[in-house]
């Protein structure tokens, strides 16, 4: 993973968009429904801003260009895999060209929940080319730092279920596996861990072990991102660039003592 | 736990969409760890049906061909379905938001151009394609090609997003100079689209200086387009009779080995014969 971003696009980027730097930092949450990123992104949240930087967080489907005509077209039954990907991708360009490229060029840190990732994953399962899903995101900016909040199928059914129920496409009943949702969770869940795995090592995630409690992986993750932090600030510093952005990361000590910068190319 | 569903290394599809047909039987299918980048419209389509489509800058009298092309199919009793760029209802909503409250950008005006083709693919182009019809479309990927590169996306990008398209059996592109377009489409409607105008991209604020110097970005693009893709190219200055003799002869030629679906007319008459 690249440490300090310059302007550094996963393909062809926005070609038309005038080259600014973008001093803040991209930093995306990635892992499958139900693992308890939102809950974990909202103590993130807080934390940042008493560290004294400035948060931006996005998620997906929540452009206000097509959220609406994605949950319509999911009440219908008109979606193939194809208009699935490029809905879910004109999304992601959308609240990447109004939201997070604004944020990070205001220097604020953005908190992705979910990114392009998800998209390779699950369209993975669902059978497409996996060199036209690569292609079709080649506009998006690599983010910081990926955070992997990773689960196995048997400590996810029980959150799922006991938390919001079991959904009708988070079980995959669209791929008509059968027509049991339960097994269909269990198969397509399973084929979108897998994938999550491999793409985890494929791009250089940060592993983090989402079997545990809420306050674990919530001090796992500020470690890593507080580690994140003061690294790219030695290194703006190092190159001469102001460290400002990042100086309050010197002071700040993690709540996890055991900080880890596996999966870490410096 | 068991999953029973059968393990699918999912055959490749042999339609043109990056998907198995339908419902692909595929959980845990393991990805390539190298993907092949295909494109299908570098190699001719193998449906029984053929497909024709009209491009060309706005006012320059393509769907006016294309629907005395439709008149003249249809008369001798071929099976026609006629498909227009940018007419599929998913995408709609957001289409008119994004116009609207100028929300779109290149890139996000290209995807939903890409969602309401690849819809359209779905629903009314292959079915018809593959049952042997001739399908006519009123624009087709190299709109997108031409306009989103003008906008300012790039141009291998626009071109990998479109990639399970087809390959049309004949590409008509219509060339004319912006000046009889421009006058076309001010005589018939007295203000220009925005978009049309290309308004969007901010190279004038006045509508008619924009289109001219829009479309002759996107006029300069279709020309490469025509050799890159071989469109064929038709002068769209003539008179009207004129293009459409040039249309059916081209037409023609591409419906040389073309064989119709069996009609019931067709049935009875071997039911007979038998």
């Amino acid at each position: 993973m690249t440490l300090k971003r310059n302007n550094n696009w996963f393909g062809h980027g926005l070609p038309y968009l005038a080259r600014k730097p973008l001093p803040g930092h991209l930093i995306a949450i990635e892992g499958t429904d139900g693992v308890g990123r939102s809950t974990q992104i909202a103590l993130l949240r807080p934390w940042l801003e008493l560290e004294g930087y400035a948060v931006s967080d996005t998620g997906w489907i929540r452009s206000p260009l097509l959220s609406e005509t994605i949950n319509e077209a999911k009440q219908g039954h008109r979606l193939t895999v194809t208009t699935f990907s490029l809905l879910y991708a004109a999304d992601f360009a959308d609240r990447l060209e109004h939201e997070i490229l604004p944020a990070l060029q205001a220097g604020f840190i953005v908190i992705a929940d979910r990114y392009m990732y998800t998209a390779f994953a699950r369209n993975a399962v669902m059978g497409a080319d996996p060199a036209w899903t690569r292609d079709l995101f080649g506009m998006a900016l690599v983010p910081d730092l990926v955070l992997y909040l990773q689960v196995d199928v048997d400590h996810l059914v029980p959150r799922v279920v006991q938390g919001k129920g079991m959904d009708y496409w988070e079980s995959g009943m669209h791929l008509a596996l059968g027509s049991d949702i339960f097994e269909s969770f269990l198969h397509y869940q399973r084929g979108l861990l897998g994938e999550y795995d491999r793409l985890a090592e494929e791009w250089g995630f940060v592993t983090i072990d989402a079997r545990r409690s809420i306050e674990d992986i919530q001090s796992e993750l500020r470690s890593h991102i507080a580690d994140y932090l003061r690294r790219s600030g030695r290194e703006s510093a190092k190159s001469g660039k102001s460290a400002e952005a990042t100086k309050s990361a010197e002071s700040e000590a993690p709540t996890n003592g055991a900080a880890a910068s596996d999966g870490q190319k410096s | 736990m068991d999953s029973r569903a059968p393990d699918g290394h999912g055959g490749k599809p042999e339609t043109g969409l990056p998907t198995a047909n339908g419902n692909s039987g595929t959980g845990s299918a393991s990805i390539r760890p190298h993907p092949i980048r295909k494109t299908l419209l570098k190699s001719p389509h193998s449906y029984r049906g053929r497909l024709i489509a009209v491009e060309g800058i706005d006012g320059s009298g393509k769907s006016t061909q294309l629907g005395l092309l439709d008149r003249w199919l249809r008369a001798q009793g071929h099976p026609v379905h006629f498909t227009q760029w940018n007419s599929s209802r998913l995408v709609r909503r957001s289409m008119q938001r994004g116009k609207r409250k100028n929300l779109l950008t290149p890139t996000t005006f290209s995807l939903l151009h890409a969602v309401d083709f690849a819809d359209r693919l779905t629903y009314q182009i292959l079915p018809p394609l593959k049952a042997g019809m001739i399908v006519l479309a009123d624009r087709y990927v190299y709109t997108a090609f031409a306009r989103d590169v003008a906008r300012g996306v790039h141009p291998e990008w626009v071109r990998q997003v479109y990639a399970f398209a087809p390959r049309p059996d004949l590409t008509l592109y219509f060339r004319v100079p912006i000046e009889v377009s421009l006058e076309r489409l001010l005589a018939g409607r007295a203000k220009l689209k925005y978009h049309e105008a290309g308004m969007d991209v901010g190279l004038s604020s006045d509508p008619v200086e924009s289109f001219r110097l829009f479309q002759s970005r996107v006029l300069e693009i279709y020309g490469a387009l025509a050799e890159e893709f071989g469109l064929n190219t038709i002068e769209a200055t003539g008179d009207i009779p004129a293009q459409q003799r040039i249309v059916r002869r081209m037409v023609q030629e591409v419906l040389r080995d073309y064989q119709q679906p069996r009609t019931r007319a067709a049935h009875d008459h071997d039911a007979q014969a038998k």
